[in-house]
């Protein structure tokens, strides 16, 4: 089955990369789910919660202020300016111990 | 005699605790450095994202931004210089300060009122002592930057640059150390606003064309959230980048102060070594000729 290849980052550090079978954001008129083969898209988020869902495991939910989403032949990559941190995923906690 | 000796014993005292200090600190200034090269590399898929994203744009609407349209209402031009917060860092800040008083003076030249924004306190005390207006100056944390305070000098200028009329500047220059290795760190001149065209920025040749994109809401509206972020990353790596030259330039000078340290303990030792012999020599020669007197 096609993937998505996922990229969440924040301005100082990768939050969560991985392959992952949707992605859904809070575009700025309306959210938007993504699923493998969506056409390309640039769009601006507002505030919300980006919501990953990979291959295998949980659902991934990080709270976003404001950022934007690419989407290119199934290559996604979430841009936020400040995520916060309360996901718990291991990347994020590695990323603010290393500061 | 015997004070030229202790005078010899108390430099190379002094010397041995700064050689300590010089130590300690290019040891702190090396455990730093690999910090400030790793957040570097944390910033770049941000910064890539972003630089594919504007190219995007770019290249697929003819959309024109206040930011990316030079300004002929104003000739204030301002130049962003980033600097220490201390010294101990060799020739770190007063190349970036040499750099920028030659841009100055081109910009001057031409005809450009100059308005200077200053990150770090050497380059504030270089230009308050030449009682040189600072429009702004941000100090603290020079080696260790943050995107809160990117953010907030980006936003500083990008408020500059879009302010109409004379209170605005027209274009944006930043002065900062690019760190290019550990051994090589270059002062570099770039021109941050209006922004050049960005097409070809992003590395085409991985993806053969960019595809068409969907803009959510539009266009204009993507560029306008863009832009402004774009600026933002470049200044924060540009303030990265200067972060770990300054590192970079604060253990190399360190190093030398060690290495001539060593030297001069090393030379005084001979000194003092050469004083006590010469001070046992003349004693014993004063008791040889003392006896010499009493026999005769």
């Amino acid at each position: 089955m096609a993937h998505l290849e996922v990229d969440l980052v924040a301005a100082d550090r990768t939050i969560w990369s991985g392959e992952a079978s949707m992605v859904s954001a809070p575009a700025a008129d309306g959210e938007v789910g993504i699923l493998a083969g969506h056409t390309p898209l640039l769009a601006v988020l507002r505030a919300g919660t980006v919501r990953i869902t990979p291959l295998s495991g949980e659902v991934i939910r990080t709270p976003v202020d404001a950022g934007f989403i690419s989407v290119d032949f199934d290559k996604v990559t979430v841009v936020v300016d400040f995520a916060d941190d309360a996901s718990g995923t291991a990347e994020s906690t590695t990323g603010s111990a290393g500061r | 005699m015997a004070g030229q000796q202790r005078v010899y014993r108390q430099r190379i005292r002094s010397t041995q605790s700064l050689k300590k200090i010089f130590r300690a600190m290019e040891l702190i200034a090396a455990s730093r450095i690999a910090k400030a090269r790793g957040r570097v590399t944390a910033s770049t898929p941000y910064a890539r994202a972003l630089t594919r994203a504007v190219s995007a744009v770019a290249t697929h609407s003819d959309v024109s931004h206040p930011l990316t349209t030079e300004r002929t209402d104003t000739n204030r031009v301002a130049v962003l210089v980033a600097t220490s917060d201390r010294g101990m860092a060799g020739a770190y800040s007063a190349s970036v300060i040499r750099e920028a008083e030659r841009l100055v003076a081109d910009l001057q030249a031409d005809g450009k009122e100059v308005v200077l924004y200053v990150v770090g306190r050497r380059a504030v005390s270089y230009y308050t002592f030449r009682e040189r207006d600072i429009a702004r100056s941000w100090t603290g944390g020079s080696d260790a930057p943050t995107y809160e305070v990117a953010t907030e000098i980006a936003d500083t200028l990008l408020e500059a640059f879009l302010t109409p009329g004379d209170e605005g500047v027209g274009e944006l220059h930043v002065v900062f150390t690019q760190f290019v290795s550990m051994v090589t760190q270059t002062p570099r001149v770039i021109r941050m606003l209006p922004l050049e065209v960005v097409e070809g920025v992003a590395s085409v040749e991985e993806h053969r064309t960019l595809p068409l994109y969907d803009f959510e809401p539009s266009p204009e509206a993507v560029l306008d959230a863009l832009l402004p972020r774009y600026v933002r990353s470049r200044i924060y790596s540009c303030l990265l980048q200067a972060a770990a030259s300054e590192l970079a330039a604060r253990q190399r000078a360190m190093h030398t102060a060690t290495d001539n340290a060593e030297d001069l303990i090393r030379m005084y030792t001979r000194l003092a070594n050469q004083a006590r012999q010469s001070e046992i020599t003349q004693e014993i020669s004063e008791i040889v000729s003392g006896a010499d007197a009493l026999a005769s």
